[in-house]
């Protein structure tokens, strides 16, 4: 490792010694493909994004520059308002749910129970199949059963969102299982037999011995579902598309079941036309939102770290 | 210790009979998608649960409809989502694995920005972005399915450019050097010696863009031409988005034409998916 560290250095010193000069040569093959796509792909639409987020506009080409007018309106607009704290809501449930249970099935598949490997496929199953798809299988079997009870998953704003919060813990237990399988997997066997003679019972090793060890799998999982609630948009899209819909006194409408991916979707893609500058700027907010998340999951899991 | 045997042993019992519970709960969504491919239209809603016997029994005309149903086959649109999904991942394992060591091995400051500008990538969602790029595509006619991979590279470029340039990161200096003392130029060293060795990166990188590309939605139903191209996502969509006329049977049969792949795929390389996407999630 240290010799690596040298050559690296030397690498960087000498102007690279065998290799770096003449791969200079070559820059644009290795990096210009990616760059080329990269700056279509994603740096350019994410600069236009901001820029246009500050404009009135219905195509490009008509952008007029108007401050922060687009922002306000986003602030002011209930149905954002409503689907962001109907996401929040919804990422917390289906964060504490997804969790604890993703938890205990790695729990008992980590005991040496016989067809343990056949429950951890079947488990994990359901992340593969994609969510407009999943959409449709739920629904199919939520209106197979509310429509005995003569309703509908699109008539009740509580129906839609326990079903989509049962739908999510169907695909993502199974993926948060395995992070905590690792996690388990690599606690101290001896930790958990020192825990045992001295006589503690297994609850009280699962507490004071397996949780603290499995702690960074605990954070990454809290994250990764955190951050999976607020940017969900194809099973949302797919189970209720937002229904059912509330006209209020001035003529807007909520639609109780949509988050806020499907509300900036609404947004751009409605019939007003005048509204996209308003879209731009609630994505502007999103991607502010979702992307805080990331940096409080980086700064804790850092934290973490020098603890150890 | 007789006793606490054989109370470890009625716990396991206990767990395996839980275990079991909740693994026939996982599986009946799909086997209910199965019996009601079988079925006729009209009792998908009133007997959801039934088994397709007598009357409601189908056979595969559900699946001979579905293929055919509206004015754009099925078939097709699977092609196109094959195409898309192999043709994107390609593109991204080759580019994104030269330009990872490009970025590791020449390390200047030109090298970290574009590595930062990946990892902030990773963190955008994609409504961020779906309006211009979807305008950007179309004014550089990148809205065909031969095409859309360039997409696809752009924008899922951060998540492989990261992982490989953390494997790259650990392969030591010193084979690349051996190359290079033995008259190797840059492009024979990654070719031949470097590209081996990223296998087991490629495999999870692979999965995980396989996995992405094959299920998208929104990027492909906002990029592509929609009145000539169609991803299976998008054509279920838009199946159950006529509304009233909607074949709920028909439906079933295309979810579960369109499923069986992907489990097939899963029970084949079951080890390699479940280790891609664990390497996946802990990208922190």
């Amino acid at each position: 490792m240290n010799e690596n560290r040298k050559l690296k250095r030397r690498w960087r010193t000498q102007g690279g010694a065998p290799l770096k000069r003449p791969m200079r040569k070559w820059s644009w093959l290795f990096m210009g493909p990616v760059l080329i796509a990269f700056v279509i792909g994603f740096v350019w639409p994410f600069i236009q994004g901001i820029y246009l987020s500050f404009c009135k506009f219905t195509l490009i080409k008509d952008a007029k520059f108007i401050g922060l007018g687009n922002y306000l309106k986003a602030f002011k607009d209930a149905s954002f308002g409503h689907s962001f704290w109907y996401t929040a809501l919804f990422a917390v449930v289906s964060l504490v749910l997804i969790n604890v249970l993703a938890f205990m099935v790695a729990y008992f598949l980590t005991q040496g129970i016989k067809g343990s490997n056949l429950f951890r496929t079947v488990f994990f199953m359901p992340n593969l199949i994609g969510g407009i798809v999943l959409g449709y299988i739920w629904s199919m079997i939520f209106d197979g059963i509310l429509s005995k009870y003569g309703t509908s998953i699109l008539l009740e704003s509580k129906y839609g969102f326990w079903g989509l919060i049962i739908l999510m813990c169907w695909q993502q237990i199974g993926y948060m299982m395995i992070i905590y399988i690792a996690g388990l997997q690599a606690v101290p066997e001896d930790m958990i037999e020192a825990a045992k003679i001295d006589g503690a019972t297994k609850w009280q090793t699962l507490w004071h011995v397996t949780i603290p060890n499995v702690m960074p799998s605990i954070t990454i999982c809290t994250f990764l579902s955190l951050t999976n609630g607020f940017k969900l948009f194809d099973q949302n899209l797919a189970l209720t598309g937002g229904q059912p819909f509330i006209i209020q006194a001035d003529g807007s409408t909520i639609k109780t079941t949509e988050m806020l991916a499907l509300n900036i979707y609404n947004t751009f893609y409605s019939s007003n036309a005048a509204s996209k500058g308003v879209a731009q700027a609630k994505a502007v907010i999103f991607f502010i939102l979702v992307a805080g998340l990331g940096l409080a999951q980086l700064a804790f899991t850092r934290k973490k770290e020098v603890q150890q | 210790m007789k006793n606490s045997l054989a109370a470890e042993r009625r716990r396991k019992a206990v767990m395996s009979i839980v275990l079991t519970i909740v693994c026939i709960i996982y599986v009946l969504p799909v086997l209910t998608v199965v019996i009601n491919s079988f079925k006729y239209n009209t009792f998908v809603k009133t007997d959801t649960f039934a088994l397709p016997l007598g009357e409601m029994w189908a056979g595969f005309k559900n699946f001979v409809k579905g293929m055919t149903f509206g004015n754009y086959p099925f078939w097709q649109s699977a092609l196109y989502s094959l195409l898309i999904t192999v043709a994107s991942t390609a593109l991204i394992l080759l580019f994104t694995s030269m330009a990872a060591w490009y970025i590791a091995r020449v390390d200047s400051k030109f090298c970290r920005a574009v590595y930062y500008l990946c990892v902030f990538s990773m963190v955008v969602p994609f409504q961020m972005v779906m309006f211009t790029l979807s305008k950007t595509a179309d004014k550089l006619q990148l809205n065909t399915p031969w095409t859309i991979p360039i997409i696809y590279l752009g924008f899922g470029a951060g998540l492989a450019i990261f992982m490989f340039v953390g494997f790259v990161k650990s392969i030591p200096l010193e084979i690349e050097e051996a190359a290079a003392i033995d008259g190797c130029g840059p492009l024979r060293t990654f070719f031949s010696v470097v590209f081996p060795m990223l296998k087991p990166t490629m495999i999870s990188v692979g999965i995980l863009e396989i996995m992405w590309v094959w299920n998208d939605y929104l990027l492909p139903y906002l990029v592509l031409d929609r009145t000539k191209y169609m991803t299976i996502p998008i054509h279920i969509q838009y199946l159950k988005g006529s509304y009233g006329t909607v074949d709920l049977g028909a439906t079933m049969a295309l979810i579960l034409l369109s499923i069986i792949p992907v489990i097939v795929f899963y029970l084949l390389c079951q080890k390699h998916i479940i280790k891609g996407v664990a390497a996946g999630a802990v990208k922190g």
